[in-house]
């Protein structure tokens, strides 16, 4: 079992390199360099056989977007200022180049395809609809352009993508295995000891900007903000939610641990299309919540 | 062409005026309620684009969790006016007139009538929303421009029953599920603000509940898929052509079905094709009292249908053409003027006794009157700030309700052209400065049987808050 120490110090690392990040991508991108980077090759994304060109995403962005990212990208659109946290997340500033939904590692860009289907996913519990109305070469568009906000599109490439092993038969012992890492690692001093977003930090917890934010209550029915697949409950604990108090816990967990965590996690959450195995064994088990120690 | 010029010139005027216009201090109720611009949804206000049509169909929900009333400001209010003071000038031609101005005998001779001024339209309030997630509502009280008012909507809809988009219920008063919707529409003139192929009637007939641009009372399920490419409903209505009380016939009903299915293409866009049917009966003789039609005593029910082809296709995020065909057909009796009573001394001939009197022998000429119909609406979206609309439709009569009627009665030919211009788009208020002209032409439907040709220009202010 890591100490209590171990954790805090990865929390304050990563919570450190994501300022310092975000404070070097503050250096902006003046209008004639971004009118450079939308004219240059380098504009693009790519999605599969689907190639996005920034420009194209011009008259879609300003449609749907800008009133809450703003012409810049800032986060500053006009209705930012109505949108108050926790209850409502302010918009991202696409300016700092952080993203909360990745498959790559903390610290790292997002892959096109991470911000492609964040697109489409939309963020929950946030003011981020569902755009899954788009055509996908909508959609890759779109991704170029958000990509021409932050030089870090410029200065570095996207993370290599954390490698996922396939998912393995749930079983009881699986899942207390998974209630024994949620103990270990501490997941409950923020998402409560039944996954109710009461732990004793949950209050305190602001996001890197400052505003209070609330930890992901798993027993209200809502879902997720990066996903809801066992596949993505992996990578949420996994990379971490950057610009977040949550952080990476690839150094706490191995891969095998992971699975077991997400099927415990599973069973915290209310009856879904995803959870019925999980839950029937926490019903067998009798399963009781962690003891906060 | 000196006061055209003057039009004009004083429309350009407007223009660079409200291109000063910055700040708005209303609220339209659901982008004040979501922080989105008007154009999210709509391609331009009040038509909406595929994401509205979504947003529409979750029961006026964004499905992000943060839909329910209790996640709102307490003083929020989910309330938007909407109303317009407009210019515009009429042109009717071949109006029967009588050859000496206030006499009766004097004979009378058709001549064009025309007429400009200032006017206003009515006062739509329009409120709706959630009541709690996944229970939606919407109330319309609405004024014609005396300040009459009717309720246009009320109606309360179950979402996403067991969890599922493909389980909606809609009860009450509401606009019906065309995918181009008439209380949508983008045009303001009197006969360009509707849609012509939703209201066709041939002459004489009198079935008014055919008539699916109007809002209908009735139950509605509808289903779609997640991401509403594909969408289905049926409805069962009152055939009374939402007038309330049952007045106009009591046990007559009409189905009205559609179901579409859009497809991803790539960079020209996502385009849609479905169609609808309604399909129906509704009386044609009324019990009398004294000679009068007794309210709601509607019997001897006759069928009627109206069917057709929609299609909405976009080419790139600036030019889009939307279609809708129609085949109809009427019941002979209808076709012979029975049908409406609502309001026998409207001073509408059709509607007045004996016609809907039972036992009324139909002439030996008389048919089941159907005609074919199209309507075709094109966008160029400048801007989400910017849109120019040009429309053309044609109804043409396929069998008349009398065989001795030339096989052109009735048919109607419509041009509309106009543009909407946002001077701002924010999520407080929309207005547009709108301008317009229709141009309609019908056959032989004058007093002496001759052409008619209408025209209609409008300029005026189209504002909600």
């Amino acid at each position: 079992m890591r100490s209590k120490s171990f954790l805090r110090c990865s929390w304050l690392m990563s919570a450190a390199a994501v300022v310092a990040l975000s404070l070097s991508a503050r250096a902006q991108l003046s209008t004639v360099q971004q009118q450079e980077w939308l004219n240059s090759p380098a504009a693009t994304s790519h999605i599969g056989n689907i190639t996005g060109n920034a420009k194209a995403a011009a008259p879609v962005y300003r449609r749907y977007c800008v009133g809450c990212h703003g012409e810049l990208g800032d986060g500053n659109g006009e209705v930012a200022q109505w949108l108050q946290p926790p209850m409502y997340p302010k918009p991202r500033d696409f300016q700092l180049g952080i993203f909360k939904c990745r498959s790559t590692p903390t610290g790292t860009l997002p892959t096109d395809q991470d911000l492609f289907d964040t697109i489409a996913r939309g963020l929950d519990r946030s003011s981020m609809p569902i755009w899954n109305t788009f055509t996908k070469d909508e959609r890759a568009d779109l991704v170029a352009w958000i990509k021409h906000f932050s030089p870090r599109w410029q200065n570095e490439k996207a993370g290599t993508p954390i490698q996922i092993p396939p998912e393995p038969e749930i079983t009881p012992e699986r899942v207390k295995a998974g209630q024994e890492v949620f103990g270990r690692v501490q997941c409950w001093k923020c998402h409560g000891v039944q996954g109710m977003a009461n732990g004793p930090s949950a209050s305190t917890l602001t996001d890197d900007l400052g505003a209070p934010i609330w930890p992901y209550n798993f027993t209200d029915g809502s879902r997720p903000k990066c996903g809801n697949t066992d596949r993505d409950l992996y990578k949420i604990f996994m990379t971490g939610l950057d610009g977040t108090p949550m952080p990476s816990f690839v150094d706490n967990i191995k891969p095998d641990e992971a699975w077991d965590l997400v099927f415990y996690l599973r069973t915290l959450q209310p009856h879904n299309a995803f959870n019925a195995k999980e839950r029937q064994i926490a019903k067998q088990l009798g399963l009781k919540p962690v003891s906060p120690q | 062409m000196i006061s055209s010029r003057r039009s004009l010139a004083g429309s350009l005027l407007l223009v660079l005026v409200l291109g000063c216009f910055q700040n708005a201090h209303a609220l339209p109720a659901f982008a004040r309620k979501y922080g989105l611009r008007c154009s999210a949804c709509h391609e331009s206000w009040p038509m909406l684009n595929y994401f509205g049509q979504k947003f529409k169909d979750n029961g006026y929900q964004l499905m992000n969790d943060r839909d329910a009333p209790i996640w709102q400001n307490p003083s929020y209010w989910p309330v938007t006016f909407r109303i317009t003071p407009i210019w515009h000038r009429v042109s009717d031609a071949r109006v029967s007139e009588d050859v000496v101005p206030g006499s009766a005998v004097s004979g009378t001779v058709e001549r064009r009538v025309e007429s400009s001024g200032f006017d206003l339209s009515g006062l739509d309030f329009h409120t709706g929303g959630t009541l709690e997630k996944n229970f939606s509502f919407y109330v319309l009280p609405s004024s014609d421009s005396t300040a009459t008012f009717h309720f246009e909507t009320v109606m309360g809809r179950l979402d996403n029953l067991f969890g599922s988009s493909w389980l909606n219920v809609k009860f009450g008063k509401f606009e019906l599920d065309n995918l181009l919707s008439e209380k949508r529409i983008l045009t303001l003139t009197t006969n360009g603000g509707i849609y012509q192929t939703y209201h066709f009637m041939p002459v004489g007939d009198n079935n008014i509940f055919g008539q699916i641009g109007d809002n209908q009372l009735g139950i509605e399920y509808m289903g779609h898929s997640a991401d509403d490419r594909t969408r289905i409903s049926a409805a069962l209505l009152s055939s009374s052509d939402g007038n309330v009380g049952l007045v106009t016939g009591a046990n007559s009903y009409t189905g009205f079905f559609t179901g579409s299915q859009a497809f991803d293409a790539g960079k020209l866009g996502v385009e849609r094709i479905g169609f609808y049917a309604m399909v129906g009966e509704a009386a044609t003789f009324y019990k009398t009292s004294g000679g009068v039609p007794i309210p709601g005593s509607g019997i001897g029910n006759k069928g009627f249908s109206r069917v057709g082809f929609v299609g909405q296709f976009y080419f790139g995020p600036h030019f889009d053409l939307q279609v809708v065909t129609q085949h109809g057909s009427d019941n002979v009796y209808f076709g012979q003027g029975f049908g409406n009573a609502t309001d026998p001394n409207d001073g509408t001939p059709a509607n007045d006794l004996p016609n809907n009197t039972p036992g009324t022998v139909l002439p030996a000429t008389a048919r089941a009157p159907s005609w074919n119909g199209a309507t075709f609406e094109a966008h160029y979206v400048y801007s989400p700030q910017l849109i120019f609309i040009g429309r053309f439709e044609l109804e043409r009569m396929s069998q008349q309700a009398l065989t001795t009627n030339p096989s052109n009665l009735g048919n109607i030919t419509s041009y509309t052209i106009g543009y909407r211009y946002n001077p701002f788009m924010t999520s407080r208020a929309g207005f547009a400065w709108h301008n317009e002209y229709n141009f309609m032409h019908q056959d032989l439907t004058s007093f002496y049987g001759n052409n008619v040709n209408s025209s209609e220009l409008l300029i005026g202010f189209d504002f909600d808050f």
